[in-house]
Protein backbone atom coordinates (compact mmCIF):
# COMPACT_ATOMS: atom_id res chain seq x y z
CA UNK A 1 0.00 0.00 0.00
CA UNK A 2 2.56 2.19 1.24
CA UNK A 3 5.04 1.94 -2.16
CA UNK A 4 1.91 2.28 -4.66
CA UNK A 5 0.93 5.37 -2.92
CA UNK A 6 5.16 6.41 -3.12
CA UNK A 7 5.15 4.98 -7.02
CA UNK A 8 2.11 7.63 -7.86
CA UNK A 9 3.55 10.60 -6.01
CA UNK A 10 6.90 10.18 -7.62
CA UNK A 11 5.73 9.60 -11.01
CA UNK A 12 3.33 13.10 -10.56
CA UNK A 13 6.40 14.91 -9.41
CA UNK A 14 8.14 13.33 -12.60
CA UNK A 15 5.21 14.84 -14.39
CA UNK A 16 4.94 17.98 -12.11
CA UNK A 17 8.81 18.94 -11.40
CA UNK A 18 9.43 19.89 -15.28
CA UNK A 19 5.94 21.53 -16.06
CA UNK A 20 6.86 24.21 -12.81
CA UNK A 21 10.30 24.20 -13.62
CA UNK A 22 8.99 25.99 -16.98
CA UNK A 23 6.75 28.17 -15.67
CA UNK A 24 9.27 29.18 -12.74
CA UNK A 25 12.17 29.59 -15.61
CA UNK A 26 9.42 32.04 -17.93
CA UNK A 27 9.50 34.38 -15.05
CA UNK A 28 13.54 34.62 -14.63
CA UNK A 29 16.11 36.54 -15.91
CA UNK A 30 18.83 34.80 -17.77
CA UNK A 31 21.28 35.25 -15.03
CA UNK A 32 19.01 34.51 -12.56
CA UNK A 33 18.72 30.94 -14.62
CA UNK A 34 22.84 31.00 -14.82
CA UNK A 35 23.19 31.15 -11.05
CA UNK A 36 20.26 28.96 -10.02
CA UNK A 37 18.37 27.24 -12.27
CA UNK A 38 15.97 25.25 -10.56
CA UNK A 39 15.32 27.69 -7.71
CA UNK A 40 13.02 30.98 -7.51
CA UNK A 41 13.73 33.86 -8.97
CA UNK A 42 16.12 35.82 -6.75
CA UNK A 43 14.80 39.44 -7.45
CA UNK A 44 10.90 38.03 -7.71
CA UNK A 45 8.85 37.01 -10.23
CA UNK A 46 9.07 39.17 -13.14
CA UNK A 47 7.01 38.87 -16.52
CA UNK A 48 9.69 40.83 -18.87
CA UNK A 49 10.18 37.70 -21.11
CA UNK A 50 6.84 37.65 -21.71
CA UNK A 51 6.63 41.46 -22.39
CA UNK A 52 10.24 41.20 -24.60
CA UNK A 53 8.97 37.97 -26.81
CA UNK A 54 5.99 40.00 -27.95
CA UNK A 55 8.60 42.89 -28.77
CA UNK A 56 11.16 40.64 -30.30
CA UNK A 57 8.68 38.41 -31.75
CA UNK A 58 5.88 38.32 -34.17
CA UNK A 59 4.15 36.19 -31.33
CA UNK A 60 0.55 37.32 -32.12
CA UNK A 61 0.92 36.87 -35.79
CA UNK A 62 2.07 33.33 -35.16
CA UNK A 63 -0.49 33.02 -32.53
CA UNK A 64 -3.07 34.04 -35.23
CA UNK A 65 -1.75 31.98 -37.59
CA UNK A 66 -1.73 28.49 -35.72
CA UNK A 67 -5.40 29.70 -34.60
CA UNK A 68 -6.77 30.65 -38.25
CA UNK A 69 -5.13 27.68 -39.56
CA UNK A 70 -5.96 25.10 -36.10
CA UNK A 71 -10.09 26.10 -36.37
CA UNK A 72 -9.99 25.52 -40.02
CA UNK A 73 -8.43 22.33 -40.31
CA UNK A 74 -10.90 21.26 -37.62
CA UNK A 75 -13.85 22.44 -38.97
CA UNK A 76 -13.41 20.99 -42.14
CA UNK A 77 -11.76 17.73 -41.42
CA UNK A 78 -14.82 17.35 -39.53
CA UNK A 79 -17.48 18.33 -41.98
CA UNK A 80 -16.23 16.31 -44.98
CA UNK A 81 -14.82 13.18 -42.50
CA UNK A 82 -18.94 13.39 -41.39
CA UNK A 83 -20.27 13.30 -44.82
CA UNK A 84 -18.22 10.18 -45.36
CA UNK A 85 -19.32 8.88 -42.83
CA UNK A 86 -23.14 9.29 -43.41
CA UNK A 87 -22.24 8.63 -47.05
CA UNK A 88 -20.36 4.97 -45.94
CA UNK A 89 -23.50 4.55 -43.37
CA UNK A 90 -26.28 4.77 -46.38
CA UNK A 91 -24.44 3.20 -49.60
CA UNK A 92 -24.75 -0.84 -49.67
CA UNK A 93 -22.28 -3.14 -48.12
CA UNK A 94 -19.67 -3.63 -50.74
CA UNK A 95 -19.73 0.01 -51.86
CA UNK A 96 -19.30 1.39 -48.48
CA UNK A 97 -16.90 -0.82 -47.56
CA UNK A 98 -14.46 -0.28 -50.02
CA UNK A 99 -14.79 3.57 -49.97
CA UNK A 100 -13.94 3.16 -46.07
CA UNK A 101 -11.22 1.34 -46.87
CA UNK A 102 -9.98 3.89 -49.69
CA UNK A 103 -10.40 6.40 -46.62
CA UNK A 104 -8.51 4.50 -43.88
CA UNK A 105 -5.49 3.66 -46.20
CA UNK A 106 -4.52 7.36 -45.55
CA UNK A 107 -3.95 5.81 -41.59
CA UNK A 108 -1.40 3.47 -42.62
CA UNK A 109 0.77 5.68 -44.63
CA UNK A 110 2.91 8.07 -41.93
CA UNK A 111 2.79 12.02 -43.33
CA UNK A 112 6.53 11.37 -43.08
CA UNK A 113 6.42 8.74 -46.11
CA UNK A 114 4.90 11.31 -48.50
CA UNK A 115 6.68 14.78 -47.68
CA UNK A 116 8.77 14.53 -50.48
CA UNK A 117 6.89 14.39 -53.10
CA UNK A 118 4.03 16.26 -50.73
CA UNK A 119 6.08 19.42 -50.62
CA UNK A 120 7.11 19.28 -54.61
CA UNK A 121 2.86 19.26 -55.26
CA UNK A 122 2.75 22.35 -52.48
CA UNK A 123 5.72 24.05 -54.24
CA UNK A 124 4.36 23.44 -57.59
CA UNK A 125 0.70 24.73 -57.17
CA UNK A 126 1.86 27.18 -55.37
CA UNK A 127 0.45 26.77 -52.43
CA UNK A 128 3.55 27.64 -50.20
CA UNK A 129 3.91 30.01 -47.55
CA UNK A 130 0.06 30.03 -47.78
CA UNK A 131 -2.22 29.56 -44.62
CA UNK A 132 -4.49 28.05 -47.53
CA UNK A 133 -2.76 25.57 -48.46
CA UNK A 134 -1.37 24.15 -44.55
CA UNK A 135 -5.49 23.95 -44.10
CA UNK A 136 -6.18 21.92 -47.30
CA UNK A 137 -2.99 19.46 -46.12
CA UNK A 138 -4.17 19.49 -42.99
CA UNK A 139 -7.36 18.58 -43.82
CA UNK A 140 -6.78 15.34 -46.31
CA UNK A 141 -3.87 14.20 -43.45
CA UNK A 142 -6.37 14.12 -40.86
CA UNK A 143 -9.24 12.87 -43.07
CA UNK A 144 -8.53 9.11 -42.86
CA UNK A 145 -8.29 8.65 -38.77
CA UNK A 146 -11.99 10.92 -38.48
CA UNK A 147 -13.71 9.02 -41.41
CA UNK A 148 -12.62 5.82 -39.13
CA UNK A 149 -14.00 7.01 -35.73
CA UNK A 150 -17.31 8.55 -37.11
CA UNK A 151 -18.00 5.67 -39.59
CA UNK A 152 -17.28 3.41 -36.59
CA UNK A 153 -19.90 5.86 -34.51
CA UNK A 154 -22.79 6.55 -37.24
CA UNK A 155 -22.94 2.79 -37.96
CA UNK A 156 -24.34 1.68 -34.81
CA UNK A 157 -26.92 4.74 -35.00
CA UNK A 158 -30.44 2.74 -35.18
CA UNK A 159 -31.09 2.78 -39.35
CA UNK A 160 -34.57 3.02 -38.28
CA UNK A 161 -34.37 6.43 -37.43
CA UNK A 162 -32.69 7.26 -40.82
CA UNK A 163 -35.72 4.98 -42.94
CA UNK A 164 -38.06 7.37 -40.49
CA UNK A 165 -37.04 10.57 -42.10
CA UNK A 166 -36.94 8.98 -45.57
CA UNK A 167 -40.57 8.64 -45.29
CA UNK A 168 -41.37 11.59 -44.07
CA UNK A 169 -39.58 12.65 -47.34
CA UNK A 170 -36.39 14.45 -45.98
CA UNK A 171 -33.13 14.36 -48.63
CA UNK A 172 -30.13 12.77 -47.80
CA UNK A 173 -28.70 16.64 -47.12
CA UNK A 174 -31.70 17.11 -44.10
CA UNK A 175 -31.09 13.38 -42.78
CA UNK A 176 -27.89 14.08 -42.54
CA UNK A 177 -27.81 17.50 -40.55
CA UNK A 178 -31.22 16.73 -38.50
CA UNK A 179 -30.60 13.37 -37.93
CA UNK A 180 -27.05 12.16 -38.16
CA UNK A 181 -25.19 15.51 -36.95
CA UNK A 182 -26.99 15.59 -33.33
CA UNK A 183 -27.09 11.88 -32.69
CA UNK A 184 -23.26 11.83 -33.16
CA UNK A 185 -22.37 14.26 -31.45
CA UNK A 186 -20.41 12.61 -28.56
CA UNK A 187 -18.28 11.20 -31.28
CA UNK A 188 -17.92 14.21 -33.19
CA UNK A 189 -17.05 16.66 -30.04
CA UNK A 190 -14.14 13.87 -29.28
CA UNK A 191 -13.08 13.57 -32.77
CA UNK A 192 -12.79 17.59 -32.42
CA UNK A 193 -10.76 17.22 -29.39
CA UNK A 194 -8.40 14.59 -30.63
CA UNK A 195 -8.20 17.06 -33.87
CA UNK A 196 -7.91 20.63 -32.37
CA UNK A 197 -4.52 18.40 -30.38
CA UNK A 198 -2.90 17.26 -33.50
CA UNK A 199 -3.34 20.16 -35.99
CA UNK A 200 -2.64 23.03 -32.81
CA UNK A 201 0.79 21.16 -32.15
CA UNK A 202 1.57 20.19 -35.46
CA UNK A 203 5.07 20.74 -36.62
CA UNK A 204 6.53 18.84 -39.84
CA UNK A 205 3.40 20.92 -42.68
CA UNK A 206 4.82 24.45 -41.45
CA UNK A 207 8.40 23.20 -41.64
CA UNK A 208 8.28 21.71 -44.76
CA UNK A 209 5.83 24.88 -46.67
CA UNK A 210 6.32 27.81 -44.55
CA UNK A 211 9.65 29.99 -44.83
CA UNK A 212 7.71 33.37 -44.01
CA UNK A 213 7.33 34.50 -40.90
CA UNK A 214 3.85 35.51 -41.80
CA UNK A 215 2.47 32.38 -41.97
CA UNK A 216 4.80 30.79 -39.36
CA UNK A 217 2.27 28.70 -36.67
CA UNK A 218 3.63 28.84 -32.96
CA UNK A 219 5.58 25.18 -33.03
CA UNK A 220 7.61 26.18 -35.72
CA UNK A 221 8.15 29.79 -34.54
CA UNK A 222 8.73 27.82 -31.38
CA UNK A 223 11.47 25.73 -33.22
CA UNK A 224 13.02 28.70 -34.66
CA UNK A 225 13.68 30.53 -31.66
CA UNK A 226 16.24 27.93 -30.50
CA UNK A 227 18.56 28.78 -33.62
CA UNK A 228 17.91 32.87 -32.15
CA UNK A 229 17.86 32.41 -28.30
CA UNK A 230 20.17 28.80 -28.17
CA UNK A 231 20.22 28.16 -24.41
CA UNK A 232 18.52 31.24 -23.50
CA UNK A 233 15.82 28.78 -21.58
CA UNK A 234 13.81 31.38 -20.06
CA UNK A 235 12.79 32.89 -23.47
CA UNK A 236 11.92 29.57 -24.98
CA UNK A 237 10.15 28.36 -21.84
CA UNK A 238 8.38 31.85 -22.01
CA UNK A 239 7.63 30.57 -25.55
CA UNK A 240 6.70 27.31 -24.29
CA UNK A 241 3.57 28.57 -22.08
CA UNK A 242 2.32 31.07 -24.61
CA UNK A 243 2.02 28.32 -27.19
CA UNK A 244 0.84 25.85 -24.83
CA UNK A 245 -1.54 28.10 -22.86
CA UNK A 246 -4.56 27.58 -24.87
CA UNK A 247 -4.50 23.80 -24.89
CA UNK A 248 -3.82 23.97 -21.36
CA UNK A 249 -6.96 25.56 -20.31
CA UNK A 250 -8.92 24.12 -22.83
CA UNK A 251 -7.67 20.46 -20.75
CA UNK A 252 -8.22 22.36 -17.62
CA UNK A 253 -12.14 22.75 -18.63
CA UNK A 254 -13.03 19.70 -20.89
CA UNK A 255 -10.89 17.27 -19.00
CA UNK A 256 -13.14 14.16 -19.58
CA UNK A 257 -13.70 15.07 -23.22
CA UNK A 258 -9.75 15.51 -24.19
CA UNK A 259 -8.95 12.12 -22.47
CA UNK A 260 -11.80 10.51 -24.44
CA UNK A 261 -11.14 12.16 -27.41
CA UNK A 262 -7.00 11.41 -27.51
CA UNK A 263 -7.89 7.55 -26.58
CA UNK A 264 -9.85 7.30 -29.45
CA UNK A 265 -7.80 8.50 -31.54
CA UNK A 266 -4.99 6.54 -30.14
CA UNK A 267 -6.50 3.23 -30.09
CA UNK A 268 -8.39 3.97 -33.61
CA UNK A 269 -5.82 5.34 -34.80
CA UNK B 1 -34.60 0.80 -48.66
CA UNK B 2 -33.32 2.74 -51.49
CA UNK B 3 -31.06 5.99 -51.12
CA UNK B 4 -30.96 8.54 -53.56
CA UNK B 5 -28.01 9.15 -55.90
CA UNK B 6 -27.57 12.52 -54.33
CA UNK B 7 -25.59 10.56 -51.32
CA UNK B 8 -22.28 10.51 -53.82
CA UNK B 9 -22.24 14.29 -53.21
CA UNK B 10 -21.21 13.68 -49.53
CA UNK B 11 -17.95 11.97 -50.75
CA UNK B 12 -17.09 14.91 -53.26
CA UNK B 13 -15.36 17.38 -50.99
CA UNK B 14 -12.91 14.44 -49.46
CA UNK B 15 -12.34 12.93 -51.84
CA UNK B 16 -10.45 16.01 -53.96
CA UNK B 17 -8.70 16.73 -50.89
CA UNK B 18 -7.30 13.49 -50.31
CA UNK B 19 -6.94 12.20 -53.98
CA UNK B 20 -4.96 15.80 -54.41
CA UNK B 21 -2.67 15.85 -50.82
CA UNK B 22 -2.82 12.01 -50.51
CA UNK B 23 -3.00 9.63 -52.91
CA UNK B 24 -1.19 11.32 -55.86
CA UNK B 25 1.60 12.03 -53.61
CA UNK B 26 1.84 8.57 -52.43
CA UNK B 27 1.37 6.90 -55.93
CA UNK B 28 4.39 9.78 -57.00
CA UNK B 29 6.24 8.88 -53.90
CA UNK B 30 6.46 4.96 -55.59
CA UNK B 31 7.21 6.68 -59.47
CA UNK B 32 10.33 9.00 -57.95
CA UNK B 33 11.90 6.47 -56.21
CA UNK B 34 12.93 5.24 -58.99
CA UNK B 35 14.60 7.95 -60.09
CA UNK B 36 17.33 10.48 -59.93
CA UNK B 37 15.40 13.30 -59.39
CA UNK B 38 17.38 16.29 -57.17
CA UNK B 39 13.72 17.68 -56.33
CA UNK B 40 14.22 21.02 -58.74
CA UNK B 41 15.01 20.42 -62.47
CA UNK B 42 12.94 19.78 -65.16
CA UNK B 43 15.01 16.62 -66.01
CA UNK B 44 15.59 13.22 -64.23
CA UNK B 45 16.83 9.97 -65.37
CA UNK B 46 14.75 6.39 -64.33
CA UNK B 47 17.52 4.87 -62.64
CA UNK B 48 15.55 1.56 -61.97
CA UNK B 49 15.95 -0.27 -58.38
CA UNK B 50 19.44 1.98 -58.18
CA UNK B 51 18.10 3.90 -54.61
CA UNK B 52 16.76 0.57 -53.06
CA UNK B 53 19.95 -1.13 -53.81
CA UNK B 54 21.76 1.81 -53.00
CA UNK B 55 19.58 2.10 -49.66
CA UNK B 56 19.95 -1.53 -48.39
CA UNK B 57 23.35 -2.07 -49.60
CA UNK B 58 25.64 0.39 -49.74
CA UNK B 59 24.49 3.62 -47.20
CA UNK B 60 25.69 2.69 -43.59
CA UNK B 61 23.69 5.69 -42.04
CA UNK B 62 21.06 4.70 -43.47
CA UNK B 63 20.84 1.27 -41.74
CA UNK B 64 21.94 3.35 -38.59
CA UNK B 65 19.09 4.65 -39.07
CA UNK B 66 16.95 1.69 -39.24
CA UNK B 67 18.92 0.15 -35.91
CA UNK B 68 18.09 3.62 -34.46
CA UNK B 69 14.96 3.13 -34.45
CA UNK B 70 14.79 -0.32 -33.14
CA UNK B 71 16.59 0.77 -30.39
CA UNK B 72 14.18 3.99 -29.62
CA UNK B 73 11.15 1.20 -30.54
CA UNK B 74 12.16 -1.66 -27.94
CA UNK B 75 13.23 0.79 -25.04
CA UNK B 76 9.62 3.00 -25.69
CA UNK B 77 7.39 -0.40 -26.04
CA UNK B 78 8.85 -2.37 -23.27
CA UNK B 79 9.00 0.32 -20.75
CA UNK B 80 6.12 2.42 -21.31
CA UNK B 81 3.44 -0.55 -21.92
CA UNK B 82 4.95 -1.68 -18.46
CA UNK B 83 4.70 2.10 -16.60
CA UNK B 84 1.49 2.40 -18.25
CA UNK B 85 -0.35 -1.02 -17.41
CA UNK B 86 1.67 -1.16 -13.61
CA UNK B 87 0.36 2.49 -12.90
CA UNK B 88 -3.30 1.96 -14.44
CA UNK B 89 -3.62 -0.92 -11.95
CA UNK B 90 -3.31 1.16 -9.12
CA UNK B 91 -5.49 4.17 -10.10
CA UNK B 92 -8.05 1.16 -11.74
CA UNK B 93 -10.80 2.80 -8.71
CA UNK B 94 -12.44 6.13 -9.97
CA UNK B 95 -12.18 8.50 -6.82
CA UNK B 96 -11.56 11.80 -6.23
CA UNK B 97 -7.38 11.13 -6.20
CA UNK B 98 -7.67 8.88 -8.90
CA UNK B 99 -9.53 10.65 -11.31
CA UNK B 100 -6.96 13.71 -10.56
CA UNK B 101 -3.67 11.54 -10.80
CA UNK B 102 -4.46 10.12 -14.21
CA UNK B 103 -5.54 13.74 -15.86
CA UNK B 104 -2.07 14.60 -14.23
CA UNK B 105 -0.69 11.58 -16.11
CA UNK B 106 -2.00 12.18 -19.12
CA UNK B 107 -1.43 15.75 -19.28
CA UNK B 108 2.14 15.87 -21.40
CA UNK B 109 -0.11 14.50 -24.11
CA UNK B 110 -1.66 17.98 -25.02
CA UNK B 111 1.87 19.60 -25.57
CA UNK B 112 3.59 19.86 -28.50
CA UNK B 113 6.93 17.85 -29.64
CA UNK B 114 8.26 20.82 -29.64
CA UNK B 115 7.61 22.32 -26.26
CA UNK B 116 8.68 18.85 -24.86
CA UNK B 117 11.90 18.74 -26.37
CA UNK B 118 12.68 22.27 -24.93
CA UNK B 119 11.69 21.29 -21.60
CA UNK B 120 14.01 18.20 -21.88
CA UNK B 121 16.67 19.49 -23.22
CA UNK B 122 16.82 21.39 -20.33
CA UNK B 123 16.33 18.93 -17.92
CA UNK B 124 19.33 17.14 -19.86
CA UNK B 125 21.39 20.20 -19.91
CA UNK B 126 25.16 19.02 -18.82
CA UNK B 127 25.44 22.13 -16.61
CA UNK B 128 21.79 23.62 -15.79
CA UNK B 129 20.27 20.60 -15.97
CA UNK B 130 17.73 18.96 -12.94
CA UNK B 131 19.25 15.75 -14.11
CA UNK B 132 22.80 15.95 -13.46
CA UNK B 133 22.55 18.11 -10.46
CA UNK B 134 20.16 14.97 -9.04
CA UNK B 135 22.81 12.78 -9.57
CA UNK B 136 25.18 14.92 -7.90
CA UNK B 137 23.08 15.85 -4.84
CA UNK B 138 22.32 11.79 -4.40
CA UNK B 139 26.47 11.70 -4.76
CA UNK B 140 26.50 10.08 -8.21
CA UNK B 141 28.67 12.31 -10.02
CA UNK B 142 29.77 9.59 -11.82
CA UNK B 143 26.94 8.91 -13.74
CA UNK B 144 26.67 12.55 -14.58
CA UNK B 145 26.39 12.49 -18.51
CA UNK B 146 25.86 14.79 -21.48
CA UNK B 147 22.56 13.27 -22.19
CA UNK B 148 21.93 14.06 -25.84
CA UNK B 149 25.65 14.84 -26.47
CA UNK B 150 27.01 11.65 -26.04
CA UNK B 151 26.78 9.37 -29.25
CA UNK B 152 26.22 6.50 -27.27
CA UNK B 153 23.47 7.76 -24.87
CA UNK B 154 21.37 10.28 -26.99
CA UNK B 155 19.19 7.91 -28.49
CA UNK B 156 18.07 6.30 -25.00
CA UNK B 157 17.66 9.51 -23.65
CA UNK B 158 15.05 10.63 -26.20
CA UNK B 159 13.01 7.12 -26.05
CA UNK B 160 12.80 8.72 -22.03
CA UNK B 161 11.33 11.92 -23.21
CA UNK B 162 9.05 9.97 -25.44
CA UNK B 163 7.38 7.65 -22.54
CA UNK B 164 7.14 10.75 -20.18
CA UNK B 165 5.01 12.44 -23.08
CA UNK B 166 3.13 9.50 -24.12
CA UNK B 167 3.02 6.97 -21.17
CA UNK B 168 -0.19 8.83 -19.67
CA UNK B 169 -2.69 8.29 -22.92
CA UNK B 170 -1.46 4.57 -22.84
CA UNK B 171 -2.57 4.27 -19.17
CA UNK B 172 -6.00 5.76 -20.28
CA UNK B 173 -6.14 2.95 -22.58
CA UNK B 174 -5.05 0.02 -20.17
CA UNK B 175 -7.57 2.11 -17.49
CA UNK B 176 -10.49 1.30 -20.05
CA UNK B 177 -9.39 -1.94 -20.61
CA UNK B 178 -9.57 -3.21 -17.05
CA UNK B 179 -12.85 -1.61 -16.38
CA UNK B 180 -13.94 -3.47 -18.61
CA UNK B 181 -13.40 -6.64 -17.30
CA UNK B 182 -16.61 -7.69 -15.05
CA UNK B 183 -15.94 -7.58 -11.79
CA UNK B 184 -17.17 -11.38 -10.91
CA UNK B 185 -14.51 -12.74 -12.15
CA UNK B 186 -12.17 -11.55 -9.74
CA UNK B 187 -14.91 -12.25 -7.06
CA UNK B 188 -14.41 -16.01 -8.56
CA UNK B 189 -10.51 -16.12 -8.34
CA UNK B 190 -10.56 -15.02 -4.68
CA UNK B 191 -13.24 -17.70 -3.13
CA UNK B 192 -10.93 -20.37 -5.16
CA UNK B 193 -8.34 -19.18 -3.21
CA UNK B 194 -6.07 -17.71 -6.09
CA UNK B 195 -2.67 -15.23 -5.41
CA UNK B 196 -2.27 -11.71 -6.44
CA UNK B 197 0.04 -12.81 -9.52
CA UNK B 198 -2.35 -15.59 -10.63
CA UNK B 199 -5.47 -14.00 -10.32
CA UNK B 200 -3.13 -11.39 -12.30
CA UNK B 201 -2.06 -14.29 -14.79
CA UNK B 202 -5.12 -16.14 -15.27
CA UNK B 203 -7.59 -13.42 -15.39
CA UNK B 204 -6.52 -10.02 -15.79
CA UNK B 205 -3.72 -10.82 -18.56
CA UNK B 206 -5.77 -12.67 -20.76
CA UNK B 207 -8.82 -10.07 -20.56
CA UNK B 208 -6.33 -7.41 -21.00
CA UNK B 209 -5.02 -8.72 -23.88
CA UNK B 210 -6.64 -6.79 -26.34
CA UNK B 211 -5.84 -3.53 -24.93
CA UNK B 212 -2.39 -4.94 -24.42
CA UNK B 213 -2.53 -5.02 -28.44
CA UNK B 214 -3.56 -2.10 -28.60
CA UNK B 215 -1.16 -0.24 -26.85
CA UNK B 216 2.16 -2.20 -28.10
CA UNK B 217 0.96 -1.80 -31.82
CA UNK B 218 -0.02 1.91 -31.04
CA UNK B 219 3.36 2.43 -29.44
CA UNK B 220 5.10 0.68 -32.26
CA UNK B 221 4.10 2.70 -34.77
CA UNK B 222 4.29 6.06 -32.58
CA UNK B 223 8.58 5.67 -32.46
CA UNK B 224 8.72 4.88 -35.75
CA UNK B 225 6.58 8.38 -36.43
CA UNK B 226 8.60 10.51 -33.55
CA UNK B 227 9.92 12.59 -36.13
CA UNK B 228 8.51 16.20 -34.32
CA UNK B 229 10.34 15.16 -30.84
CA UNK B 230 13.88 13.86 -32.96
CA UNK B 231 14.26 16.62 -35.08
CA UNK B 232 13.45 19.47 -32.39
CA UNK B 233 15.79 17.84 -29.97
CA UNK B 234 18.61 16.54 -31.40
CA UNK B 235 18.03 16.79 -35.46
CA UNK B 236 19.46 14.10 -35.42
CA UNK B 237 22.93 14.21 -34.00
CA UNK B 238 25.38 13.68 -32.23
CA UNK B 239 27.02 12.14 -35.19
CA UNK B 240 23.88 10.35 -36.74
CA UNK B 241 23.32 8.93 -33.48
CA UNK B 242 19.78 9.91 -33.37
CA UNK B 243 18.83 9.95 -36.50
CA UNK B 244 15.49 7.85 -36.99
CA UNK B 245 14.39 6.73 -40.57
CA UNK B 246 11.54 9.71 -40.42
CA UNK B 247 14.06 12.09 -39.75
CA UNK B 248 16.94 10.90 -42.55
CA UNK B 249 14.11 11.18 -45.21
CA UNK B 250 13.80 14.79 -44.76
CA UNK B 251 17.85 15.03 -44.40
CA UNK B 252 18.25 13.21 -47.61
CA UNK B 253 15.56 15.56 -49.59
CA UNK B 254 15.76 18.86 -47.84
CA UNK B 255 19.61 19.28 -46.90
CA UNK B 256 21.19 17.31 -49.48
CA UNK B 257 18.19 17.37 -52.43
CA UNK B 258 18.02 14.11 -53.40
CA UNK B 259 14.27 13.47 -53.75
CA UNK B 260 14.30 10.66 -55.80
CA UNK B 261 17.08 8.47 -53.07
CA UNK B 262 14.85 10.03 -50.16
CA UNK B 263 11.50 8.61 -52.03
CA UNK B 264 12.98 5.13 -52.59
CA UNK B 265 13.81 5.01 -48.46
CA UNK B 266 9.87 6.55 -47.88
CA UNK B 267 8.86 3.44 -50.00
CA UNK B 268 10.78 0.86 -47.42
CA UNK B 269 9.75 3.12 -44.26
CA UNK B 270 5.74 2.52 -45.98
CA UNK B 271 7.00 -1.43 -46.26
CA UNK B 272 7.94 -1.32 -42.93
CA UNK B 273 4.57 0.90 -41.28
CA UNK B 274 2.87 -1.40 -43.83
CA UNK B 275 3.88 -4.73 -42.51
CA UNK B 276 3.72 -4.08 -38.66
CA UNK B 277 0.19 -2.78 -39.36
CA UNK B 278 -0.65 -5.81 -40.76
CA UNK B 279 0.54 -7.94 -37.82
CA UNK B 280 -1.57 -5.32 -35.72
CA UNK B 281 -4.58 -6.31 -37.35
CA UNK B 282 -3.77 -10.00 -37.56
CA UNK B 283 -3.00 -9.84 -33.68
CA UNK B 284 -6.07 -7.92 -33.13
CA UNK B 285 -8.40 -10.64 -34.75
CA UNK B 286 -6.99 -13.68 -33.02
CA UNK B 287 -6.82 -12.12 -29.86
CA UNK B 288 -10.90 -11.12 -29.19
CA UNK B 289 -11.36 -12.82 -25.72
CA UNK B 290 -15.13 -12.82 -25.24
CA UNK B 291 -16.41 -13.26 -21.19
Amino acid sequence: MLFKRFSLFVYALLILVPLIIVLLTSVKTLQETFANPLGFPEGGIKFDNYVAIFQEQTMAGYFMNSTVVTLFSVSFTLLFAAMIAFGITRLSNWLGNILFALFTLGMMVPAQVIMVPLYSLVLNIGLTNSLVGLILVNISSTLPIAVFILTGFMKTLPKELFEASTIDGAGNWKMFTKVAIPLSLPSLSATAIFLFVMHWNDLLYPLLFITDNAYKTLPLALLEFRGQYATNYPMLFTGVVIASAPMVVAYVFLQRYFVAGMTAGAVKG
Amino acid sequence: MKTSKTIYLFFLPGLILYSIFFLYPTASALFYSFTDWDGFSEAFQFVGFHNFERALTGDSIFWKTVGNNLKFMLVVVILQTIVALAFAMIVLKNTKTTVFLRALYFFPTILSSVSVAFIWSFIYDPSLGILNQLLELAGLDFLAQNWLGNANIAIYSLAITQIWFHAGQMLIVFVAGLQAIPQEMYEVAKIEGASKWQTFRSVTWPLLAPSATIVVAYTTIQSFKAFDLVFAMTGGGPNNSTEIIATYIYEVAFRSYQFGYASSISVIFMIIIAFITFLQFKALRSDRVSY
